[in-house]
């Protein structure tokens, strides 16, 4: 794994390269003392993990990871405990380690960035399954009757998916906005609409996927859903109308 | 009091010399510019900003394998943000002590 230490103390980054250097799955490319140097940095390259402070003076770690787009897994690194709340209210965070850094605990948090690499995905699962394995046509077309189950940290997460209005592609990710909540997951649009009941969801525009019947208006090559104003591709426009229920 | 010591050094180093000096030079350097930016915003009475550079100086404090000092200037970075300097005197101490261990 490539990654890259931001720490505005000198004595920190040199802590972390050391715990670094001896796990050789891992691979310094770069430090940096202030995340706007790094920020710069991720604008041409790209890196799989950060090990990230959270007390920086101007731009904080978290102002850091609202400011880039498609973040890569990150560790936080900190003398504060009291921010591990908020920290996992961000997706991309794998791990929230406490200074002075140790070796073992180190190394359980390097774990959870490989496992968390290749757990992030979307699956389903059926809450009915009897109904839809006597039929294979539904198995294939998930009916309005199921769930959404996403795999976020670890954890799978139910989403009714009726309450979904809207998916927009976000680089590696998916942003799935519900009635209640909106969820990054690590997957693609393509992946998503197998999974959702086609009668219902239709994909726009190469970035989005709307439930059409939680549609407000339609004016020229736009949707308005909820409070989001969807482009409409060109090509997709004549199937959205033809599902409307055109008076 | 207690001492600062090379506990946490020794044992992150795994015997790496080479990386010990390093990391005492890098600490020898941040320091004192770190407890003169503290003392600077003591002096002005920012007591906000004073706390942040106390946040700094505990992770040296911790290095230097100073468990008991470390939780004192957790409590005195929270008393800070709150005008409290109640732990002044004895954060100071800390101060001192970690200055003439580096020193010498």
């Amino acid at each position: 794994m490539n990654c890259i230490i931001i720490d505005d103390e000198a004595t920190a980054r040199t802590i972390i390269k050391k715990l670094c250097s001896q796990l050789p799955e891992l691979t310094v490319v770069d430090e940096f003392p202030n995340a706007i140097q790094a920020i710069k940095y991720l604008n041409k390259s790209e890196v799989d993990l950060i090990f990230l402070d959270i007390h920086m003076p101007d731009f904080t770690g978290f102002d850091f990871i609202q400011t880039i787009k498609n973040p890569p897994r990150i560790i936080l690194t900190t003398s504060d405990s009291q921010f591990a709340i908020e920290a996992f209210e961000y997706s991309c965070i794998v791990d929230y380690l406490v200074k002075p850094l140790e070796l073992p605990r180190f190394e359980k948090a390097i774990q959870k960035a490989k496992i968390f690499q290749s757990s992030n995905e979307v699956v389903v699962s059926n809450t009915k399954p009897s109904k839809a394995e006597n039929n294979p046509e539904e198995k294939e077309k998930p009916s309005n009757e199921k769930d959404l189950y996403v795999n976020i940290d670890r954890r799978l997460i139910k989403i009714d998916i009726p309450t979904i209005y809207l998916i927009e592609a976000k680089g590696d990710y998916i942003n799935i906005k519900t009635e209640d909540k909106n969820y990054t997951v690590h997957s693609t649009l393509k992946k998503i609409e197998d999974k959702l009941p086609e009668s219902t969801f239709l994909k726009v525009h190469r970035s989005y996927i709307i439930n059409i019947k939680k549609i407000i208006d339609i004016e020229d090559n736009s949707v308005l859903i909820k409070k989001d104003v969807i482009p409409v591709s060109r090509s997709n426009r004549p199937e959205l109308m033809k599902r409307l229920n055109l008076l | 009091m207690e001492t600062p010591n090379m506990s946490y050094i020794h044992s992150l180093s795994g015997g790496d010399k080479e990386f010990e000096e390093q990391l005492l030079t890098i600490v020898k350097k941040e320091f004192p510019q770190e407890k003169s930016a503290y003392l600077d915003e003591i002096n002005k009475e920012n007591y906000v900003k004073a706390a942040e550079c106390v946040h700094k100086l505990k992770h040296k404090i911790s290095i230097l394998g100073l468990e008991k000092s470390y939780k004192l200037a957790d409590r005195y970075e929270n008393n800070l943000k709150e005008v409290n300097l109640e732990l002044q005197n004895d954060f100071h101490a800390i101060l001192n002590v970690i200055t003439d261990y580096l020193e010498n």
